[in-house]
């Protein structure tokens, strides 16, 4: 242990502990702006470049980052000389000077740390004046929004990008000044190999990246007496918009959260849980195809299009083991474009499907030309949980006082199963309850498969089915799993079945969600609210979802049918049905 | 050429080769002609290959070959004079020689033994012609020690660098010394790096060697990017060996294998002369696996930079050379710690390195005897501006500044005031002149605001405004900075923009409060050196000439007449006959009146290009 005093009070911290650290062991609350420490993603950005927790230390010329700065024995602190105090304020200052005044019309207002922190220190002029940057803004992608005028140099989108996910999109460009973070060679992102996972928005403390925001069209087709407006509500979304309320993280309000959306004028409520019900179906038939055959495996899940798109940049030799199924959002949009729209009597081309998405990749995914059915586009419009607290809010619904109502029929049904993809394991575990039964033939007595659960980055277990040791793994983080496809590429490993999820936690962390400080928490609490509902749940496998057998019995035929491939499968190789730019 | 295997090999290579500097050596008994000719950037860009080749042309010609001899050498330092050529054994000195020359310098001198009296040094003072440099004044005060072959051999034969005694410390360094006596006698003699902050070398060393590493590694930082200095570049130039040497010797004493030159793209000479120099080095067995049967393998590869200003801070050079974005990170660790791939690395600079070899040959001893109580060995400095010898001078630390600028400088250029010298560049600071007689080291250039730096030295005088100057500085850290930490990005180009008001009349009482308060959080809390330093050429210009800047902030004027948007030239109507000279010389057509009638100067329009008091012939034209 090292002893030191901070502002006279002596503390002991374990060696290797910055002065940060050391401050938060006994309370003290240095302020900080660049530094983010996310334990459980295993993620920390020290880049110490916006010198505003700087400290004074006994013998040391110039004052210390206290965040990148190692304590030592007998070290004396000062945190709040004037010298300290003076410099931390300039420096906020300075950053300020360079970034626009637009907090009322900024997205990130009132989410906004470096705001957050102005409004700490009671900065309440504008001292130094002078040139801005002035960078384009990019919405290229459709997806991901850059916005450099509003970057702070913080780099934390760059250590998410690439020490976490290892994609390697974003880096610190250009010199002095005008020095900005941007993808290599300040290439609009839509030429970069971004997946859009969204992870840097996450962890962006200003609003220089955000997602491309749909709002505006949504309620210009809501209010459109010709369209039908539809829309889908992905499993991630119900433990979270609650926290845009003031509820606890974690909540599931999904009957308040039907109500509000129908309050808001939507033809149809529909659960994208169906749609993940349909994909157990379909690629549960494609996972015991595989293995009996023993051909293609391991197979890998593909509801993720920022997973996928990493498989394509990074591994395109291995994108064949993908399974060939379309994401429960896509293929909910398929169905509701196909067999809803006859069964209702309505033309596919007046309906107008909008999707609520923990996600920033979903806007991506479902504008990719591969992602439609009989020429009609599957999803329409993508929007955030963020996006529809927004809407909510201005649409007059407080959530906190809603009662509940239920999804609409048929592609409001759910199981257990379906709910759980909001999680990391939550489709590997989903898929073994259904295909145990199928191989099988038995009726799997404990659906719980406690060990593909939890917040390790890569989780590994073997289950006995029908005599055969399936080897399954389930991974959220993208530097995860680029650690276990070059295992698989140097055949140090061997699965049978593997899900993968870009985001760490999976989609309760999606780049859609709300915004945190405490992210940590909060992905526990989100999806220990998942499985508080698979618990509740009376159907909790797939395969006994009615509304998926009479989907099949009265529409589909089988399980991997033609009707099924073409309208919940990409046709072809998977490098036909997700744009590969390198 | 065979491998030289062994120490006494090596001893006897270097009394055969001997015989190739011969007359330049002064060795007695050979009379063999030697012509060298600078081959170093500044007179190759005035065609000194030119010269060469018309030489060999010529000796050819004559059949004169193995009595006369032409080659190129390294940088002589006298920059301003050049093309230079030296003639042994006579020792005679030729400036601004042109390829026309040539073979009036063949036919006279080295046919007929007449001197070229019109191509001899002149000196200003007394316009006497000089003939052998050791009587220029230029070279007389100085002390080459890092510079010991710059001028004297051919920096592309490693026979010539061997006949001056090379390889000779590394061998005995191998063969005599363990690697805590080489690091005790490094320490003894009192070397401290000469690319900035002149952290003690052996010290530097000492932890190298602490920290466990199953690698470690020396860096050559030849990322010399002060404006104006050269002097990295010409000793790579003129004498690579002196530093491959340098770094072996550096990594046996930490137990590096493995060198790295960091070297800028814009110096291709250097980097060229640096691959033959490694090249024949590793022919030669003085790099690679068990050099001179001592067991220990080090080798040496050349890494290119792409310029950035910054690369030379050591983290951030580390970074670039591992291929990352060139910004520095945080310290600790210490590269010594945790340098190049996480491993133990010690960062040395090309003088510091070419200081190296010298100690072991000369010892410890004679090293520190040269120098002040603190700052030992001479000092290479780049001087420029308004001096009259412009070029590189090395000097025994302690030396003052009046001997620099007056005795080894030639004095002001055009006899106008000194007002200050600059040094460090632009973490440097401006020295006045009541600190003329400061014997320069260390420590008392830190006491007086400045910095020794690399050595860029930049002599000022009444005809420079040091608002401007500082500006100018502040504009090259704006464009230089890595953009990672906030104080230096966004400080520093206020303080840019500060000074720029202040240069164009718009300064205020406040801009002169806010930029010292912005240069103290600035130094405080930026993360490298080049941002803790900007402030440096600000601070040490308005703590020594506050009285330009308040003429720039109250009186709108700038005095020494550099600043255009605060000048103003008027047309004294007494003087002015209405000759209309200046009227058809104005570019902006701004100056108006008739024929024998007195002109007037449209101020809104005037560009203060200063053509009308040019082309005046009755001083009538007057700037204020």
């Amino acid at each position: 242990m090292i002893n030191l005093t901070i502002d006279g009070q002596h503390v002991s911290v374990p060696e290797g502990s910055t002065i940060l650290d050391a401050a938060k062991q006994i309370h003290m609350d240095i302020p900080t702006l660049c530094y983010l420490k996310l334990e459980k993603t295993r993620y920390l950005n020290q880049v110490a470049s916006c010198r505003v927790c700087v400290v004074e230390v006994e013998g040391r010329r110039n004052l210390a980052p206290a965040c990148a700065t190692p304590v030592a024995e007998g070290m004396k602190v000062v945190t709040n000389s004037r010298r300290v105090l003076s410099s931390r304020r300039k420096n906020l200052e300075l950053i300020i000077s360079n970034h626009p005044f637009e907090c009322l019309i900024c997205a990130k207002s009132t989410d906004c740390e470096l705001q957050k922190l102005v409004w700490e220190f009671g900065i309440n002029t504008q001292r130094y004046t002078g040139e801005r940057s002035k960078h384009e803004i990019d919405k290229s992608s459709g997806a991901l929004k850059r916005d450099p005028n509003k970057c702070i140099m913080c780099r934390r989108c760059e250590t998410m990008c690439n020490e976490v996910q290892t994609v390697g999109a974003l880096t610190a460009f250009g010199r002095g000044f005008d020095t900005v973070v941007a993808p290599a060679e300040m290439k609009p992102v839509a030429e970069s190999n971004c997946v859009y996972c969204g992870q840097c928005v996450s962890v962006c403390p200003t609003a220089a990246l955000t997602g491309v925001g749909y709002v505006h069209e949504v309620w210009t087709a809501l209010f459109d007496p010709k369209k039908t407006v539809i829309v889908q509500v992905a499993p991630a979304v119900r433990v979270a918009i609650g926290e845009e309320f003031g509820l606890p993280a974690g909540q599931d309000v999904t009957g308040r959260l039907v109500a509000g959306l129908r309050h808001l004028g939507f033809n149809a409520v529909f659960d994208t849980t169906f749609g993940a019900d349909l994909t157990i179906i379909e690629e549960g038939k494609e996972i015991i195809e595989r293995i009996e055959s023993n051909q293609h495996l391991p197979i890998l899940t593909s509801c993720c299009p920022g997973w996928i798109n990493f498989l394509n940049y990074h591994f395109p030799n291995l994108n064949y083991m993908a399974s060939t199924c379309k994401s429960p959002q896509q293929m909910t949009g398929a169905i509701i474009k196909t067999y809803y729209a006859e069964k209702m009597g309505i033309d596919p081309k007046d309906i107008v499907v909008v999707s609520v998405m923990p996600c920033l990749a979903k806007k991506y995914e479902a504008a990719l030309p591969g992602e439609e059915t009989y020429g009609i586009r599957d999803v329409d419009l993508v929007i955030t949980t963020r996006e529809l607290a927004k809407m909510l809010k201005e649409g007059s619904v407080d959530l906190r006082h809603m009662r509940d109502e239920d999804f609409d029929n048929p592609l409001g049904q759910s199981s257990g199963a379906g709910i759980i993809f909001g999680g990391t394991g939550g489709v590997l575990e989903a898929a073994l309850r259904t295909v145990y039964e199928k191989m099988t033939g038995h009726e799997l007595e404990d659906v719980n498969f406690t060990a593909v659960r939890g917040l390790a980055g890569i989780r590994e277990a073997s289950v006995e089915i029908d005599g055969r040791t399936i080897k399954v793994a389930a991974i959220s983080g993208l530097g995860n799993t680029r650690k276990v496809l070059e295992k698989i590429e140097s055949g140090e490993a061997y699965y049978d079945i593997i899900e993968i999820m870009a985001c760490p936690g999976g989609c309760v962390n999606g780049g859609g969600q709300p915004y945190s400080e405490e992210r940590d928490e909060i992905i526990s609490l989100r999806i220990q609210g998942l499985y508080h509902i698979d618990r509740a749940k009376r159907i909790r496998k797939s395969h006994f979802n009615p509304a998926i057998r009479e989907l099949y019995q009265s529409y589909l035929g089988e399980a991997g049918s033609r009707k099924a491939h073409e309208i919940l499968h990409i046709s072809g190789l998977l490098t036909d049905k997700k744009k590969v730019t390198h | 050429m065979p491998e030289i295997q062994t120490k006494e090999q090596l001893r006897e290579a270097c009394e055969q080769y001997q015989k190739l500097l011969g007359s330049r050596l002064g060795l007695q008994g050979d009379d063999t002609r030697m012509i060298l000719i600078c081959g170093g950037t500044g007179c190759q860009a005035s065609d000194s290959q030119g010269i060469e080749a018309e030489f060999q042309r010529l000796i050819a010609m004559n059949g004169l070959e193995g009595k006369v001899a032409a080659s190129i050498s390294g940088c002589f330092g006298f920059c301003e004079k050049g093309p230079i050529i030296k003639i042994f054994p006579e020792n005679v000195f030729y400036v601004q020689v042109k390829v026309s020359d040539v073979a009036e310098i063949f036919e006279s001198h080295i046919l007929h033994g007449q001197k070229v009296k019109r191509l001899l040094y002149t000196e200003p003072a007394s316009k006497q012609k000089i003939d052998t440099s050791e009587e220029i004044p230029f070279y007389k005060r100085q002390q080459r020690v890092a510079l010991r072959n710059c001028g004297l051999i051919n920096p592309e034969r490693i026979e010539e660098y061997i006949a001056t005694g090379g390889y000779q410390a590394l061998a005995r360094v191998l063969s005599e010394m363990t690697p805590d006596q080489v690091i005790d006698e490094m320490k003894k003699s009192g070397l401290r790096g000469r690319g900035g902050a002149g952290f003690l070398t052996g010290r530097k060393w000492e932890f190298a060697r602490k920290y466990a590493g199953d690698e470690k590694f020396v860096i050559c930082n030849a990322d010399e990017g002060d404006p104006g200095a050269f002097m990295d570049r010409s000793i790579m130039e003129g004498d690579s060996h002196s530093v491959i040497e340098g770094m072996a010797i550096a990594g046996y004493a930490i137990g590096a294998h493995q060198g790295y030159v960091y070297i800028r793209a814009e110096y291709p000479l250097a980097v060229q002369r640096l691959e033959i120099a490694l090249q024949q080095a590793r022919e030669q067995g003085l790099l690679g696996k068990n050099i001179l049967q001592s067991g220990f393998d080090f080798d040496v590869a050349i890494r290119l930079g792409a310029g950035a200003f910054v690369c030379g801070e050591e983290t951030a050079l580390i970074h670039s050379l591992e291929g990352k974005r060139g910004e520095p990170g945080t310290k600790p660790p210490f590269p010594a710690e945790a340098g190049l791939w996480g491993k133990p690395t010690i960062v040395n600079n090309v003088e510091t390195l070419a200081n190296i070899p010298v100690v072991y040959q000369r010892g410890a001893d004679w090293f520190s005897a040269i120098g002040t109580a603190t700052s030992k060995g001479t000092k290479v400095f780049a001087l420029a501006g308004k001096v009259n010898n412009v070029g590189l001078v090395e000097v025994p630390m302690g030396t003052t500044l009046r001997e620099i600028i007056y005795d080894i400088g030639g004095g002001i250029k055009g006899g106008a005031g000194f007002k200050a010298a600059q040094t460090g560049g632009p973490s440097g600071g401006c020295i006045p002149a009541q600190y003329l007689d400061t014997p320069i080291d260390y420590e008392s250039l830190a006491s007086i605001g400045s910095m020794m730096g690399s050595g860029g030295m930049i002599i000022m005088s009444d005809q420079d405004c040091m608002v401007n100057l500082a500006r100018f500085y502040m504009e090259f850290i704006v464009e230089e900075s890595c953009g990672r930490c906030a104080p230096c990005r966004i400080g520093n180009k206020r303080m840019l923009e500060i000074l720029t008001g202040i240069t164009e009349g718009r300064g205020t009482v406040e801009d002169l409060r806010e930029l010292k308060a912005l240069s103290e959080t600035i130094m405080d809390t930026s993360l490298c050196g080049l941002g803790q330093t900007a402030p440096n050429p600000v601070l040490s210009t308005m703590k020594y000439f506050m009285d330009e800047y308040e003429a720039h902030v109250l009186r709108k004027t700038c005095p020494a007449g550099v600043c255009q948007k605060l000048l103003r030239y008027e047309i004294l109507p007494a003087k002015c006959i209405g000759c209309t000279a200046c009227a058809r010389g104005c570019p902006v057509s701004c100056i108006t009146g008739a024929v024998k009638q007195v002109h007037t100067i449209d101020q809104s329009k005037c560009i203060k290009c200063g053509a009308c008091q040019t082309r005046c012939k009755f001083g009538a034209v007057v700037r204020n």
